[in-house]
């Protein structure tokens, strides 16, 4: 058994001569919460309608939870959630009325438990006091929270989340976000999907980047970080003087404004740096080591910053 | 919620759960209830008036409804007779054009494949959906037609079409038999529709596409001209239902209705199938 609860091999996807998705090879570990990061129009929903056998791709392939897909679909995907591009409900059914139709639908779902699965679904996503209400009154976070709540009907292995925090407000946001660590916590995978950089730093063990088609990296987070090399800043009357301290520390790229100095730290420990500067009589107002931020080591992937795909 | 230890495949049980919900959604809908009483109201309205203007007979009416006055059980005859050709194949054509483009368009289809349905099974339920329609539609008229005929009209026994009288109770079964017959060329229309339903994600479209078809089928088969494409034509044995109401019934002259009407749902079925098994879902 392979510990990959989702990999692909040479994923693509062609709309007439336009390539959607272009050759990904994804490896969502075990266990992992990942990432998959990119902007609008970059291919991240075809690739996962394509993980879910909704589309078939127009080369390579792929396995979700080691069973090789579309040919396992039927057992494979009972055990796996599923939120693609928004929620997709009957207007005119009740919030627990569309959770029982999904429901009924699966094969693998027991009739006699069906409530009390749809009633603990609900209040997971703090819907329980609007269950009874026609879906086409929900505003767009509650629509958003049941079709959250149809992924979480059964226990699931794998998580496929496309963007589910959109439309939602601060607070729903944050507890979207707890509530998938809490299901990672639970021992369940998941895959999300997400334009968000701040949310991928929140939650996120790993992360796939993907830019016109193409999954340009994927890695751990710890490890995307640390490839960026973190910075000293120190905040000064002094910019001048201070610059001339990093440099003999061996700091690179140092740069100076009119209040302070930075530089790439290196093998340079901070406290060192610190010392040093008092030392040489530098008046240190502020003193901080920023790793660069993940938008940083983004628009260093795709070269450019984090607008809508053409 | 998760676990992450249960690696072995769930069991799989056979049920009629999604069937029921698949019925369910059909009654609930306001839409297909308000299309169910206008069917309903067809017979009401035929009834009354000429329950109020007793018409002259001479004039060359259609059988039924000149027989209205003298036994009820003709008002649900004449109505379904009025309705073949245009509302119960609307009614069809409400059910059938919904059933794949109506969930496309929601945007719940791609959450019932990911249940997962398997996409045979999804066309099973929804043409079973539309089949338990092609067979409710004609009953309500029926039944709606005999009540209020034989509260405006009265029953007693039944004047068939080759003037032989059968008791009344004889004639409801022959009623039953009509309603089942014309079942069974609604669901080759519902077959029909099934496959339209198929092709696009604008479930109104294929509304209209199906109840335009079913129109021109009876505008040609209208035209002596085309005698040549009549044999083929959807709505060509519809009102062979009439053979049920000769004395003895002659089953030999339904054959070709109930052939065509197979024919018609095993083709359709199979495009659907072939259409719809490897289509991308993008919406």
């Amino acid at each position: 058994m392979t510990d990959l609860a989702v990999a692909t091999q040479g994923l693509t996807k062609r709309f007439g001569s336009q390539v959607a998705v272009d050759t990904v090879d994804l490896a969502v570990p075990r266990g992992a919460v990942y990432g998959f990061l990119g902007p609008n129009g970059s291919g991240k929903t075809t690739t996962i309608r394509m993980l879910l056998g909704l589309i078939s791709p127009t080369a390579g392939g792929h396995e979700l939870l080691g069973s090789a897909m579309p040919e396992r679909a039927a057992e494979v995907l009972p055990r796996v959630g599923a939120l693609v591009e928004g929620p997709g409900f009957h207007p005119y059914l009740s919030g627990r009325d569309n959770l029982r139709r999904l429901d009924a639908a699966d094969r693998t779902a027991e009739a006699r438990t069906a409530d009390a699965r749809i009633a603990a679904a609900l209040d997971r996503v703090g819907l329980s006091a609007a269950a009874a209400k026609r879906y086409r009154s929900y505003s767009l976070g509650m629509k958003q929270r049941l079709a959250i709540a149809a992924a979480l009907l059964l226990p699931r292995d794998l998580l496929i989340l496309d963007e589910p925090t959109n439309g939602l407000d601060p607070q729903g946001t944050r507890e979207v976000r707890a509530l998938v660590g809490t299901l990672a916590a639970e021992g369940a995978t998941v895959l999300l999907s997400t334009h968000l950089l701040a949310e991928v730093e929140q939650v996120c063990t790993h992360v796939g980047v993907m830019h016109r088609g193409k999954l340009v990296a994927q890695q751990p987070l710890s490890r995307l970080r640390s490839d960026a090399a973190p910075r000293a800043r120190v905040l000064t009357d002094q910019p001048a003087q201070a610059a001339r301290v990093l440099r003999t520390l061996g700091l690179t790229e140092i740069a100076e404004t009119a209040a302070e100095a930075s530089g790439q730290l290196g093998a340079a420990a901070p406290e060192k740096v610190v010392a040093a500067l008092v030392h040489d009589g530098v008046a240190v107002r502020g003193f901080a080591v920023e790793a660069p931020s993940l938008e940083d080591v983004f628009v260093s992937l795709t070269g450019r910053g984090f607008d809508v795909s053409g | 919620m998760s676990a992450a230890d249960t690696s072995a495949a769930p069991v799989r049980r056979f049920s009629s759960r999604f069937l029921r919900s698949e019925l369910r959604l059909i009654a609930v809908r306001r839409r297909n209830q308000v299309g169910l009483a206008a069917l309903a109201a067809v017979p009401i309205v035929l009834a009354v008036a000429i329950k109020v203007a007793a018409p002259d007979t001479s004039d060359g009416a259609p059988d039924f409804v000149a027989q209205i006055t003298g036994n009820g059980f003709f008002v649900a005859l004449a109505a379904l007779s009025a309705e073949l050709t245009l509302f119960l194949p609307i009614a069809i054509a409400m059910v059938a054009g919904d059933a794949v483009a109506g969930e496309a368009d929601q945007g719940t289809l791609r959450y019932l494949l990911t249940v997962p349905v398997g996409r045979i099974r999804l066309l099973a339920v929804k043409y079973a959906g539309i089949v338990a329609g092609a067979f409710l539609a004609p009953l309500l008229v029926a039944a709606t037609g005999l009540t209020v005929g034989l509260i405006l009209f009265g029953g007693g026994d039944v004047t068939l079409l080759s003037g032989t009288q059968v008791g009344f109770g004889e004639a409801l079964l022959r009623l039953l038999g009509v309603c089942l017959y014309l079942g069974v060329c609604l669901s080759a229309l519902g077959a029909v529709g099934l496959f339209l339903s198929t092709l696009t994600v604008q479930p109104m479209g294929a509304t209209i596409a199906l109840t335009m078809l079913s129109v021109a089928s009876v505008v040609l088969g209208q035209i002596p001209q085309l005698d040549w494409l009549h044999p083929y034509l959807l709505t060509r044995h519809w009102q062979d239902f009439g053979e049920l109401l000769r004395d003895p019934v002659s089953f030999g002259a339904l054959t070709p209705g109930l052939l065509s009407a197979l024919a018609y749902i095993v083709v359709f079925l199979t495009a659907a199938w072939a259409r719809f098994a490897g289509r991308d879902v993008t919406t």
